[in-house]
């Protein structure tokens, strides 16, 4: 009836998660009681969960973003804290099969959950205000991608309190990942959620790609398009063309584990390797999605803050489609020493070395947009400049271990987690924050307090140096990844110095919550009247703080990049002249996105726990739900203009 | 800046890309267009696991033990001859011509479903004589690689069935004619998959 | 002043309408896909074509073939507004090409290197 459920699911004889979730599910419900309470419901209801308005959508990107990096940073504090205890013969206090879950949970929840979703929220928010449009392509779509995204969030901490998850690493390898070797259901829940929240994320990229492609303002050629529109662009397009191969592969595992069939296993003829192989043919590109979008952020944050346009702007659309290309064709050097031949290494390790170069024609681009102009010292610069250092360097670890003999004594030990994490952290995480201050006044009409913004990014630079630079040193010592504890006692110290630099970055991840607070409460000393608290170069700025739903009455008429400043420069509005329209008309909101999400979730957690009805229940519960909107006859709403205020949303 | 639409005339000086924001079918197309690019890689995955896996019979049968190339020849004929009706049914569409819309379409249906029932018999028969999905990696990635494509051309018949439906309802709407230029787009397409699936998977085993 | 080119409107109100196919269009496509598909299955049976170059014809035949449907049943053309659809083709045959072709030399090469896992497996004993 229940297929493998029972009540033995939940893990009452483990502490940690028992109060782990147990704090989780009184925050939820007190956040649930207070909206009861103060009458949120319809507003919350209406206005943001069946919004289909791209800046709602951005905007609840970010905040599923920040909300789980706190959960996967929590992962992370307790395995620094584990590792700095179980030096020697100690143990520490985490048990390895809870360490290991601990390890892939961080690694899933960081790469698809946080990463993934501020980079798209980001986009989300930013790509149809800069290209002077009113929403992207597929408004509805664009509501569903994020409901998805939102229902593997869920899995996967569902997996907290009833069940188990993933013991294998955030990318499942196979055999371990087969059904022989974890017979649980944690596998299960990794490759469901991420099944579910891929189709979201797949959408989305479509989404943004035909926005970027076939939506512009008038006059918008492709090279007067803003440089985060290209970066989105790439960035989408990898998306477009790089999650299939997720899908098709986690697919083939579930073959393997559902229905016995022998894609991967070790018996009948099943490969491991090709799983390894398919992954990271994913997986490289999904970097390169990753850090596009922080590269845009930083190209508009240094141009702004500058005074100047961005240097060479034909060249970065240059290298940003040559990295988009070269991403595709790097793949191997995340498997050297898994036996391929030499020529093979050779040319992938050339390869990766390539793909560099069009990173560092970033780079000195950026520096170049520096020189010669009058920079300002706002907190987006802060996370900008501590990029160029910190990403250098990351990029320069990669470089490092682009050479396979290197590779082959540094592949799963530590300094690759310093590589990782340098890059991860000093370009995306980076780019997010940049990216969150930045536009955060045009979200919501008030900037974040300056103080607490700089103090944040000092918390996340040198807490960031503390963590991982020992890494790098242990790695070269022979430490290797995912070690529940180790035997070397002379690793010890620096394994304290990276919790301490931990503990500082968490500083900054309760500063960042605190900032939050205290920017509401005080945010009529900082209110944005103008629109354009940065004196912006391109269209968002030139919109209210926070825009009209319609974004823009009259579409801008375009001739040049940098729309807005030219516009400034010439004294007039960028937005062509004449009466605006008595009303516009918007896209309706539609529930389904959320109703989807829901019955995903049910669908999900059937399949999981092997309860056939219910998973045909839900499966029939998506179906009937697209049915029921393919009738939906009345897509768009009229917006009175003039008459409505521009809502601030706090 | 003159205050009247420009003439057809002006708007053409205009490079494409500069002319703003593209009219909704088009963007629908595109948008629809990108959805097959990426369903043709998920494809390519499946189609790089039955390269590999091709030759792991792990003692059992292989494709040249199997597969029955007259009847492929059929099937192949079947979902070519769906493409060529599905053409014809989108000439009607585009004509706006009820009855011949319905009968192009139900031509395309019962040649698809036709194609769907060869194939799930063949995999029937497979199975029944122990060359299931489970008794080695080439039959998983064949039963996979082949039984994907009939699971969108299924889903694609499922699809047909609504847009009857929504035409029967809701009539040649602006909304009903991009679905059914879509539906059309993907059904092409999977012919395409097809072509590389006879001549990889059947074609190729020897 | 309005924006000159609908946005969210159809095209139906009377901007130029994208050009319909006809039924010659979709005959002759069907005509050569027919012969392309016959010749494939011939080749693959007959004895007349040296071995080694079957696999060979047959891509070429196959590759044919879906140009044949690209062009006759899915109107790609050269028109400038089928400049974004050819770029995205292109772009997905390259991830394609390299996804197929990639994975099949990386993995006999893993395979060549690597002890079969039946081997492996029987070390385990």
């Amino acid at each position: 009836m229940l297929g493998k459920l029972s009540w033995a699911a939940i893990p009452f004889d483990q502490p940690i998660p028992m109060i782990a979730s147990l704090m989780v599910m009184l925050t939820i419900s007190a956040v649930l009681v207070l909206v009861t309470w103060k009458g949120w419901w319809h507003y919350l209801w209406s206005e943001w969960i069946t919004s289909v308005d791209h800046k709602r959508i951005g905007v609840m990107y970010v905040l599923l973003a920040l909300v789980m990096l706190v959960r996967g940073f929590i992962d992370a504090i307790m395995m620094r804290s584990q590792l700095a205890l179980a030096a020697g013969g100690a143990q520490g206090y985490l048990p390895p099969e809870h360490y290991n879950q601990i390890f892939s949970a961080h690694g899933t929840i960081m790469i698809f959950f946080v990463a993934m979703t501020f980079m798209v929220g980001l986009m989300n928010f930013v790509v149809p205000l800069q290209l002077g449009i009113r929403d992207v392509a597929f408004p509805v779509l664009n509501s569903v991608s994020f409901w998805l995204t939102a229902a593997g969030v869920l899995l996967v901490n569902m997996s907290l309190v009833i069940g188990e998850f993933a013991r294998t690493g955030w990318l499942v390898y196979p055999p371990l990942s087969e059904l022989a070797y974890s017979p649980g259901v944690g596998v299960d829940y990794y490759l469901w959620a991420l099944q579910i929240s891929g189709v979201g994320t797949l959408l989305s990229g479509i989404n943004l790609t035909t926005t970027i492609l076939k939506l512009r303002a008038p006059g918008m050629g492709y090279m007067k398009m803003p440089i985060f529109c290209w970066t989105a662009l790439a960035s989408n397009l990898l998306i477009v063309a790089a999650f299939p191969i997720l899908t098709a592969t986690f697919a083939m595992l579930l073959l393997d584990r559902y229905l016995g069939f022998h894609f991967f296993t070790n018996e009948a003829g099943g490969n491991a390797m090709m799983y390894i192989n398919l992954i990271w043919a994913w997986g490289h590109p999904e970097v390169y999605i990753l850090i596009l979008p922080a590269f845009g952020v930083f190209s508009e944050v240094i141009a702004t803050f500058s005074g100047k346009p961005l240097f060479g702007y034909r060249s970065m659309v240059i290298a940003t489609m040559a990295i988009c290309v070269l991403s595709f064709m790097v793949w191997l050097h995340h498997f050297f020493t898994m036996g391929a031949g030499a020529d093979i290494n050779g040319f992938f390790g050339i390869m990766t070395m390539i793909i560099a170069v069009p990173t560092g024609v970033k780079v000195f681009n950026w520096l170049f947009t520096l020189y010669g102009g009058r920079l300002r010292f706002d907190a987006p610069v802060y996370w900008a400049l501590g990029f160029m250092v910190t990403f250098v360097v990351g990029g320069m670890t990669g470089v490092l271990l682009a050479i396979p003999p290197a590779d082959f004594v540094l592949h799963n030990s530590l300094f690759l987690v310093a590589h990782f994490h340098n890059v991860i952290i000093g370009g995306v995480l980076f780019g997010a924050f940049a990216g969150y201050t930045f536009w955060f006044p045009k979200a919501f009409g008030f900037k974040l307090d300056e103080r607490i913004g700089k103090a944040i990014f000092w918390c996340w630079f040198i807490g960031f140096y503390l963590a991982f630079m020992p890494l790098y040193m242990l790695g070269l010592m022979g430490a290797t990844r995912r070690m529940q504890h180790y035997d070397v006692a002379g690793w010890q110290p620096l394994m304290l110095v990276a919790l301490l630099g931990a503990i500082i970055i968490l500083a900054g991840i309760v500063l960042t919550g605190v900032q939050l607070v205290v920017s509401i409460r005080t945010r009529e000393q900082r209110r944005d009247l103008t629109g354009d608290p940065w004196d912006g170069r391109t269209l968002e700025w030139s919109t209210s703080s926070p825009p009209p739903a319609w974004n823009f009455a009259i579409l801008p008429s375009v001739s040049g990049i940098d729309a807005h400043w030219e516009a400034k420069a010439n004294h007039k509005s960028s937005v062509q002249d004449g009466p605006d329209p008595k009303s516009i008309a918007v896209p309706r909101n539609s529930p389904i996105g959320f109703v989807l999400a829901f019955f995903a979730v049910i669908t999900g957690f059937a399949l999981i726990w092997h309860i056939w009805w219910m998973a045909i229940a839900g499966l029939m519960g998506v179906l009937m739900t697209v049915l029921a909107h393919a009738w939906r006859v009345e897509d768009e709403v009229e917006y009175p203009v003039g008459g409505e205020m521009p809502r601030a949303v706090i | 800046m003159s205050a009247s639409a420009p003439t057809l005339a002006e708007i053409r000086e205009i490079p494409l890309s500069e002319r703003g924001p593209a009219p909704r079918n088009v963007v629908v197309s595109f948008g629809f267009w990108l959805f097959l690019l990426s369903d043709i890689v998920i494809f390519a995955a499946m189609f790089a696991a039955f390269a590999v896996l091709s030759h792991e019979t792990a003692g059992g049968p292989s494709g040249d033990d199997l597969f029955d190339r007259n009847r492929v020849l059929l099937e192949t004929a079947i979902l070519l001859a769906s493409s060529f009706t599905c053409g014809l049914m989108s000439l009607a569409v585009e004509q706006r011509r009820l009855s011949l819309v319905i009968v192009w379409g139900l031509v395309t249906f019962l040649l698809g479903a036709t194609f769907v029932g060869m194939e799930l018999s063949e995999f029937h028969g497979m199975i029944m004589n122990g060359a299931g999905p489970d008794r080695s990696a080439f039959l998983s990635a064949f039963f996979t690689l082949v039984g994907t494509h009939g699971l969108h051309v299924t889903a694609g018949l499922f699809w047909l069935l609504v847009m009857f439906a929504q035409v029967l309802t809701l009539g040649f709407r602006p909304m009903v004619l991009r679905r059914l230029r879509c539906f059309s787009l993907f059904w092409h397409a999977l012919d395409i998959v097809w072509i590389g699936v006879f001549t990889i998977v059947y074609l190729g085993a020897h | 002043m309005a924006e000159p080119i609908e946005t969210t409107e159809d095209q139906e109100a009377g901007a130029p309408r994208e050009p319909a196919g006809n039924w010659q269009g979709y005959l002759v496509g069907l005509v050569f896909a027919v012969i392309l598909t016959l010749a494939s299955f011939w080749a693959a049976g007959t004895g007349l074509i040296w071995g080694p170059g079957v696999p060979i014809l047959l891509a070429v035949l196959a590759i044919a073939q879906m140009g044949v449907h690209l062009v006759f049943f899915l109107h790609i053309s050269s028109a400038p507004d089928s400049l974004n659809n050819i770029l995205a083709l292109a772009f997905g045959v390259f991830v394609v090409a390299l996804v197929v072709f990639g994975s099949m030399i990386i993995m006999a090469n893993l395979n060549a290197n690597m002890m079969s896992m039946p081997e492996l497996m029987n070390m385990q004993r």
